[in-house]
């Protein structure tokens, strides 16, 4: 390319200033490349808590390397729920989300975000739309939720597209009036999509259920961890042969106390 | 007629406003129906592009997509599915043919804030400002694949001015509007032609395009040149236009360099029609290799 024609390489002054200019577009390049991977790197750790993915989405690492920021799932989505993050918010700069106590995913079953991206961002080879893990429904706050004051609210559960799978009422005795049962609900992560039809619905100022990306609302059991109950199920019998029962001793005396219970 | 080149500011001869202003006329027609074409379908409900410059839908069933952006994706480790890549060979194979830099002269919305910003240095006489080389832009461009594979993300996305542009126009600016002083005081105070025509990295993945691109500027009159440097001092990228118009000499009389724009400017102002568009590779007639001035155009 005709950039250095002044100073072709073959004469000592064009190869010093060859030289010279290479050394310093490396460390231009370097600085800028330096500021780019920072800035680049702040971005991809601002994911606000309130901010989803459409349904499909990779893993976010894998999301900011698919996603090419076309905006056309924002144009597919008929409900309008999908944004492209502006500079000024918490989400990586040109990638689409949505809000859920805004507009929450309605779950098309035609999925016309996910046939919309060019590029696999979304990911097509999601079979159907209640396989989609946009986050997890999470009942953050007990105190305000009205079941749990022993109303019977529900208008999270009625809302939810997979009621009684991802969102079920458990029952439970109200100590405080003693004589009427709370009806708590549940999310289950097995169902739950993560559409964020509970929060939006929430009746209270602020939700007390929240649809959080599922890296902030799931735990992880240790990889060693066996549940006994699980292993029984699948093995047809206990893993333990056979239950050694200890005496039970009164602390004091070390005497021995019949609890009652023979194996 | 050489007396009357003497004046390279008024056209010499008489060439009427229409050609020495059509190719400006055209590119801006051009930049701006692109940008309609994708404003038609949010404003009017009339969905001919869908997405915008890093990747679209033409009536909802070509895929179009920036190759740049792709291979920014393939760096970082996403193979883009099949659509985004038929979108991206169907517009490499477009500037294949119109010349690669076309994009940034005919397409690029920033092109028309750079634009004003030449065209307002010229007026007001600025000649200050930092001397930098046309070059970096590939280093730059290095610098970019080199942080998306090692972040394995589209960092420069977050702040690419080419793609975010008309993202904000169509999907909401928020303060990516602050590109557009940016990038116009940039020009204007800072460095001369800084932004289109010395950093760019897209532009300069779009040189690489451009090195066999087959539309190419052609000085087919050249040996009417007067020197009076008109088009050197109105061309985006004046270094490309030596090489061809002082070697009069060499068989063919293209400019070759990638860094061209296909711009036309330099068409527009020559008092002497020496430049046109012209294929590059011709088929082969005989007689039609040398440069004929009465052939052109």
């Amino acid at each position: 390319m005709a950039k250095h024609l002044s100073s072709s390489p073959g004469n000592p002054t064009g190869r010093r200033r060859f030289l010279e200019d290479s050394a310093r577009l490396l460390c231009l390049a370097g600085l800028f490349g330096l500021g780019l991977g920072a800035y680049g790197r702040r971005q991809s750790l601002a994911m606000s808590w309130d901010a989803l993915r459409p349904p499909g989405a990779l893993a976010e690492e894998r999301f900011l390397a698919a996603c090419i920021r076309c905006g056309q799932c924002v144009r597919a989505c008929p409900y309008h729920a999908l944004h492209l993050a502006r500079p000024e918010e918490a989400v990586a700069t040109g990638t689409p989300f949505f809000t859920a106590r805004r507009i929450p995913c309605e779950l098309c079953e035609k999925m016309p975000c996910i046939r919309s991206c060019p590029t696999g961002a979304l990911d097509p080879m999601l079979a159907n739309i209640y396989e989609a893990r946009m986050g997890l429904a999470v009942l953050v706050d007990h105190e305000t939720c009205l079941n749990f004051l022993g109303l019977r609210c529900d208008v999270c559960y009625r809302s939810c597209p997979l009621i009684d799978k991802a969102i079920s009422l458990d029952t439970q005795h109200n100590l405080r009036s003693g004589k009427h049962t709370l009806f708590l609900p549940v999310v289950h992560s097995k169902f739950c999509t993560g559409c964020g039809k509970c929060e939006k619905s929430c009746v209270l100022e602020r939700a007390a259920i929240r649809v959080m990306p599922l890296a902030l609302a799931k735990g992880e059991l240790g990889r060693h961890y066996r549940l006994g109950w699980k292993e029984k199920e699948e093995a047809g019998k206990s893993l333990i042969p056979e239950q050694l029962d200890l005496p039970d001793r009164l602390p004091e005396t070390g005497a021995p106390l019949d609890s009652g219970w023979k194996p | 007629m050489n007396s009357a080149a003497k004046n390279p500011a008024t056209n010499g001869r008489t060439r009427g406003w229409w050609k020495s202003h059509r190719f400006l006329l055209l590119r801006r027609t051009s930049q701006l129906l692109v940008l309609a074409l994708f404003l038609a379908g949010p404003l009017a409900g009339l969905w001919i592009l869908r997405g915008n410059l890093a990747a679209s839908r033409l009536l909802d069933t070509v895929p179009l997509a920036d190759p740049f952006i792709l291979l920014q994706s393939l760096v970082a480790g996403h193979l883009p599915s099949a659509t985004a890549l038929t979108g991206g060979l169907l517009i490499a194979a477009w500037y294949l043919l119109w010349g690669g830099r076309s994009f940034c002269s005919w397409v690029c919305p920033v092109n028309m804030v750079t634009d004003l910003a030449f065209w307002l240095r010229r007026r007001l006489n600025l000649k200050a400002g930092a001397s930098l080389v046309p070059a970096t832009r590939y280093w730059l461009a290095g610098a970019i694949l080199m942080v998306s594979a090692l972040t394995s993300s589209l960092a420069w996305e977050y702040v690419n001015p080419v793609t975010s542009l008309p993202r904000g126009l169509l999907f909401g600016f928020g303060s990516l509007w602050l590109l557009l002083p940016g990038l116009f005081l940039f020009d204007l105070l800072v460095a001369s032609r800084g932004w289109c025509g010395h950093l760019c990295p897209v532009g300069a993945f779009y040189s690489f395009i451009g090195l066999f691109g087959l539309v190419r500027v052609r000085a087919a009159g050249r040996s009417r040149c007067t020197n009076c440097l008109a088009c050197y001092g109105h061309c985006p990228e004046p270094q490309v236009i030596g090489p061809t118009l002082q070697k009069k000499d060499s068989t063919h009389a293209f400019i070759l360099s990638p860094n061209c724009t296909n711009c036309g400017k330099c068409i527009d102002i020559c008092p002497e029609e020496v430049f046109g568009f012209a294929l590059r590779f011709r088929p082969s007639r005989p007689g039609s290799s040398a440069p004929n001035p009465n052939q052109e155009e």
